[in-house]
């Protein structure tokens, strides 16, 4: 069976000011015909120039809700609330949010004061939530290999939902849970995934009469143009290694022992 | 003596279990290999106050847990790798969720590291090894932890990483907090040269219970948390207000207090779930630090 537009919803993950690949991202969305786009939060950070994200966003009708670093900006927090405690992580981490807050300007901030924290919404029949971190905490990290079924499937119960989509790891993975039910991180159109690749990653779910299923969709955009902005911005050298290189040079402390191993760093 | 006086009870504000996320085991008991001078149970080869746990006992409250949406399992003591279940208690974890193990690093053997190696390699969830390891050369490590343990400990890591592993080495501070950043670096040199090319470390303060309460000093009155001191608090920075550990007594609110008697609240999780006083000078620890005990968060050198 094949799902009608309708029925078809495209879910972006954290941008973090990365427009080159937001905007082949909507490119690739719009080919495929998919009228309802996601985004799930943390617009700003890493990246350069943060308020090319926004009219983007606008011009396609993205409904977006507040990741941890949109509610940093919104409320001119001292800090992105990524939770770091290794010195080197805090250092970057510092780095990139005071860049982002001052070129972030006073409209945009004002809108992202105006994003929900979670969206609900029903794809053929079922019931679809989504939040940026997890159901119960903004800038709670669901990596694949810390996060048990019994755990998942407790959040379904409790925030009553057959399908729940996250992003904030920065890694995408999925699970069709025991009880049928669908857990899905989005991961993130903003940085490459640790896996040496340059490439990023938005999700497609796909609602039909008896389940919803999701797919992974990789996208390629010019990955030296951005890392020549974030050199001419003066963001940190390590950043845009990490652009060029798809390996994690920075915030490696909050990775799990089966993601952290599969990286370089 | 174990420092756990009752007096402020009464007055001291009460904290719910928010949600059960972290089960911690007391899987070694009191025992352990070594007689470190700053533990906070004073554990050693001849203290059995608390005992192994038996497989048995690990999956009757693996069972609960599943129902109440467990996030991630923990295992302490003593020493965990001397309880002879502990590798099938492992194993069955895993098959579930996610599992941490809190050892000296001291008792590792090649076949003990190979079938670690291959219990986590079958599960697609982590398995992380904490090492416990308090000074980066022998003679700021061996007065606390016993001679020889340095050498020991670095063997177990030197182990682990060959196998693929990538410990957390977690270090108690004792050391004065201006010497911070100069040793959390000498730390990153030691285990480089240990072949531990991208080391994890944690660092942890101590607390003022068993052992460490006669090397240095016990909870004065003032560390305590009053009432005022919760509002605006982020309550999910103390372990109480979402994690319970199962001893060969019971179930108990947290792996720092399990020898005070309020801390022991019922046989099954469903009956250890109430509200928990933190009346106890390690509350305070937790309070100022927190989220001490779990992999993520707590406390760095910044």
């Amino acid at each position: 069976m094949t799902a009608s537009t309708s029925e078809q919803a495209a879910l972006i993950g954290g941008i973090y000011s990365n427009h080159l690949a937001l905007e082949a991202a909507l490119s690739d969305i719009s080919s495929r015909n998919i009228g309802s786009i996601y985004c799930l939060g943390d617009l700003g950070a890493f990246g350069p120039h943060p308020d090319r994200i926004y009219p983007l966003l606008k011009a396609h009708s993205v409904k977006t809700l507040a990741g941890n670093y949109d509610d940093s900006l919104a409320r001119d927090l001292p800090d992105c609330q990524c939770g770091y405690t290794d010195p080197r992580d805090n250092h970057f981490a510092r780095l990139s949010y005071q860049y982002t807050y001052r070129n972030t300007s006073e409209e945009n901030r004002s809108w992202l004061r105006t994003l929900p924290e979670e969206i609900r919404f029903e794809l053929a029949g079922h019931k679809v939530l989504l939040c940026h971190g997890s159901p119960r905490r903004q800038n709670e990290f669901l990596w694949d290999s810390t996060t048990p079924d019994h755990f998942l499937e407790k959040f379904c119960d409790d925030y009553q939902a057959d399908i729940i989509a996250v992003t904030h790891t920065g890694m995408k993975w999925k699970r069709r849970l025991p009880s049928g039910r669908l857990f899905v991180n989005v991961g993130v159109l903003g940085r490459p995934e640790n896996d040496g690749s340059r490439r990023v990653w938005y999700a497609v779910l796909r609602g039909m009469k008896d389940r919803v299923t999701s797919e992974f969709i990789p996208v390629n955009y010019d990955a030296e143009r951005l890392a020549l902005e974030m050199r001419e911005e003066k963001l940190p050298e390590e950043f845009a290694e990490t652009i060029e290189s798809g390996w994690w040079t920075t915030c490696l402390e909050i990775l799990p022992e089966k993601e952290r191993r599969a990286g370089r760093y | 003596m174990t420092g756990h006086g009752n007096e402020t009870r009464e007055l001291a504000p009460a904290q719910e279990l928010e949600s059960l996320d972290e089960l911690w085991f007391q899987v070694g008991g009191t025992l352990c290999n070594l007689s470190c001078n700053h533990c906070f149970i004073s554990c050693h080869p001849g203290n059995d106050t608390f005992g192994f746990l038996s497989i048995e006992t690990v999956r009757k409250y693996l069972r609960e847990s599943e129902k109440l949406g467990v996030r991630e399992y923990y295992f302490t003591g003593g020493e965990p790798f001397l309880n002879r279940d502990m590798m099938q208690i492992l194993e069955e974890t895993l098959s579930i969720g996610p599992a941490t193990v809190l050892t000296n690093g001291t008792v590792f053997t090649p076949g003990s590291i190979r079938r670690l190696r291959d219990i986590s390699q079958a599960s697609s969830y982590s398995l992380e090894l904490r090492v416990s390891i308090d000074g980066y050369n022998p003679q700021t490590n061996d007065p606390i932890r016993g001679e020889g343990t340095f050498k020991q400990a670095i063997r177990g890591v030197r182990m682990l990483v060959q196998a693929g592993f990538l410990p957390i080495i977690t270090i108690a501070q004792t050391w004065p907090e201006e010497d911070g950043p100069g040793v959390f670096d000498s730390f990153v040199e030691t285990l480089k040269g240990a072949g531990y090319e991208r080391p994890r470390i944690k660092i942890l303060p101590t607390l003022h219970l068993g052992m460490e309460e006669e090397r240095t000093r016990p909870y004065s009155r003032s560390e305590r948390i009053s009432a005022e001191m919760m509002e605006n608090y982020d309550s999910s920075q103390l372990l109480c207000s979402r994690g319970r550990t199962v001893t060969d007594r019971g179930v108990a609110v947290c792996p720092l207090l399990i020898e005070a008697p309020d801390a022991h609240l019922g046989e099954t999780l469903e009956e250890a779930s109430g509200a928990f006083r933190l009346s106890h000078g390690a509350c305070h620890t937790c309070y100022v630090y927190g989220a001490i005990c779990s992999n993520v968060g707590g406390w760095g050198v910044d």
